[in-house]
């Protein structure tokens, strides 16, 4: 479904990624793992566009990506919830989904996606007045992926869903993965929390400085020596 | 109470109501954009010369000149946007603010060349209302039910649709927008559009009040942007606050004192309240 190929990025002259080749396949979840500053964001945000890519190549299914501003990449499919979850604070939780379904296809089907996403998290139904900025970590980042779940994704992008939230929340979050998994959606999940995401996920790929370093399985990174030695601190 | 007081609050009320339009304006295109257009005012003048040709020249009825005054202002607006900001936009505020404001000494010496330096009034004469005593002009009168109707107009399409929500939120979180479907530049040029729709609808409201000259957008212009500073740049609705605060002091000191001495207290205010509240009334 979601292929990248050599794809280099970066910041001005700063280059973060390097020659990233990955792959998600279709009603897969698949985790990056890595430290911060491995470049796990920057790999989140060429997919969807946030920053150009400097080379390589994207592909969702038959369509390339690579050069599409930002909001061409959300309609061809691919929904990114952004590193700490970056809700729109002073907007209604309602709101904050309606403006996750403005492209014109995603409006068409906004009804019945709000109630979807609704069902899916009925906690986010019972505070649709209340301002974004003024929910829980937990309650947050269920916007945050309602929200991106408006656009009517073939894959969804994660960005440390599990960041600056208490441990037990955390565990939330990963439960809400797996629901949004059990849906059959695609999902691209990065995390540094490297256990927990091992558990949702099919496969995983470990980026270094910019580079993919190892990929696997699941269960083959867990009994991985450099994974548990660098990652769990086993 | 003393009657001449209560008209002169009367009477800033009804000042407050343009000049919260074009507050408004202002705050709705730095809100967005993120950037202070300081020819703002400018753009009115243009659209009072645009009210008066339109009308007087060419003999339109005035609210077919009226109507395509607001066109022409937002057609301005928008290519004030693209041949202008749009290149400064990733440039440093010092940089935006001097184009801008390039922009301004441009429109005063073009109005001046094309139109020379004569005042022109519409030289439509309202009735003047008489309560009781108290005498309102019907010009100020209508001038504010039109701003206070467009004022609503603007609160329904920004709660109500989805491109007034976006208009929102852009406010709130540049970056991630394209991550929406939403296409940042399309909003900036729709922004530029209300924003010199408003300061066209007014020109028209002023253009019944006031003779029109190339130097008319000094009167308003610095009392525009403390308004919009006063209630915190780029909120909307603190500016609307602001707006009447300080009509109110122009007309309370006017009646007390002269208008001299009326700017006077309200620019004193103004930068006791810089001291007190930096951010404005609203502001966060």
């Amino acid at each position: 479904m979601l292929e990248l190929r050599s794809v280099s990025a970066g910041y001005g002259s700063f280059r973060a990624l390097f020659d990233v080749s990955l792959e998600v396949r279709d009603g897969e979840a698949v985790g990056v793992i890595g430290r911060n500053g491995a470049g796990k964001t920057t790999l989140m945000r060429a997919i969807s566009g946030m920053i150009p890519i400097g080379g390589g190549e994207l592909r969702l299914d038959d369509h390339l990506l690579a050069g599409l501003p930002a909001h061409r990449i959300v309609e061809s499919g691919i929904a990114h919830v952004p590193e700490n979850r970056r809700l729109f604070a002073r907007l209604s939780v309602e709101e904050n989904l309606r403006m996750g379904a403005y492209s014109a296809k995603a409006r068409r089907r906004f009804d019945v996606q709000l109630a979807h996403v609704y069902e899916l998290f009925p906690r986010l139904k019972d505070r649709r007045h209340q301002q974004a900025g003024t929910l829980s970590g937990g309650e947050q980042q269920m916007c945050a992926i309602g929200r991106a779940l408006m656009s009517q994704p073939k894959i969804l992008l994660m960005d440390e869903p599990s960041a600056g939230l208490a441990p037990l929340v955390v565990a939330q979050v990963f439960d809400l993965v797996r629901r949004i998994r059990s849906e059959g959606l695609t999902v691209l999940i990065v995390e540094q929390n490297v256990q927990q995401v091992l558990d949702v996920v099919d496969r995983a790929y470990v980026i270094e400085v910019g580079a993919i370093k190892l990929a696997g399985t699941s269960a083959e990174l867990r009994n991985n020596t450099l994974v548990r030695q660098a990652y769990m601190g086993l | 109470m003393d009657i001449y007081l209560i008209e002169a609050i009367i009477n800033g009320l009804l000042l407050g109501g343009v000049l919260a339009l074009l507050a408004l304006g202002l705050n709705l295109i730095f809100g967005v954009i993120d950037v202070v257009w300081i020819a703002y005012a400018d753009l009115v003048m243009c659209g009072m010369y645009a009210v008066y040709w339109l009308h007087v020249y060419y003999g339109l009825p005035i609210g077919l000149a009226c109507a395509a005054a607001i066109i022409f202002v937002a057609i301005l607006g928008v290519l004030v946007h693209i041949l202008i900001i749009a290149p400064v936009l990733n440039a440093a505020p010092i940089n935006q603010l001097l184009a801008t404001g390039g922009l301004l000494f441009f429109l005063q010496s073009f109005a001046t060349l094309l139109f020379g330096t004569e005042f022109r009034n519409l030289g439509i004469r309202l009735p003047i209302i008489e309560i009781g005593t108290i005498f309102i002009s019907y010009a100020r009168l209508l001038a504010f039910g039109i701003a206070l109707v467009g004022a609503m107009l603007l609160y329904a399409f920004l709660r109500r649709t989805y491109l007034g929500t976006a208009i929102r939120a852009i406010s709130q979180d540049r970056e991630i927008m394209g991550l929406m479907g939403v296409d940042q530049r399309r909003i900036y040029i729709i922004t530029s559009a209300i924003g010199g729709g408003l300061g066209g609808l007014s020109a028209c409201l002023l253009a019944l009040q006031y003779d029109t000259h190339p130097f008319i957008g000094n009167t308003f212009g610095p009392l525009i942007f403390m308004i919009c500073v006063l209630g915190g740049l780029g909120n909307m609705i603190g500016g609307f606050i602001a707006a009447f605060i300080i009509s109110q002091i122009i007309a309370i000191g006017s009646y007390y004192q002269s208008t001299e001495w009326a700017y006077v207290i309200a620019f004193m205010l103004f930068i006791v309240m810089m001291f007190i509240r930096p951010r404005g009334i609203l502001g966060r």
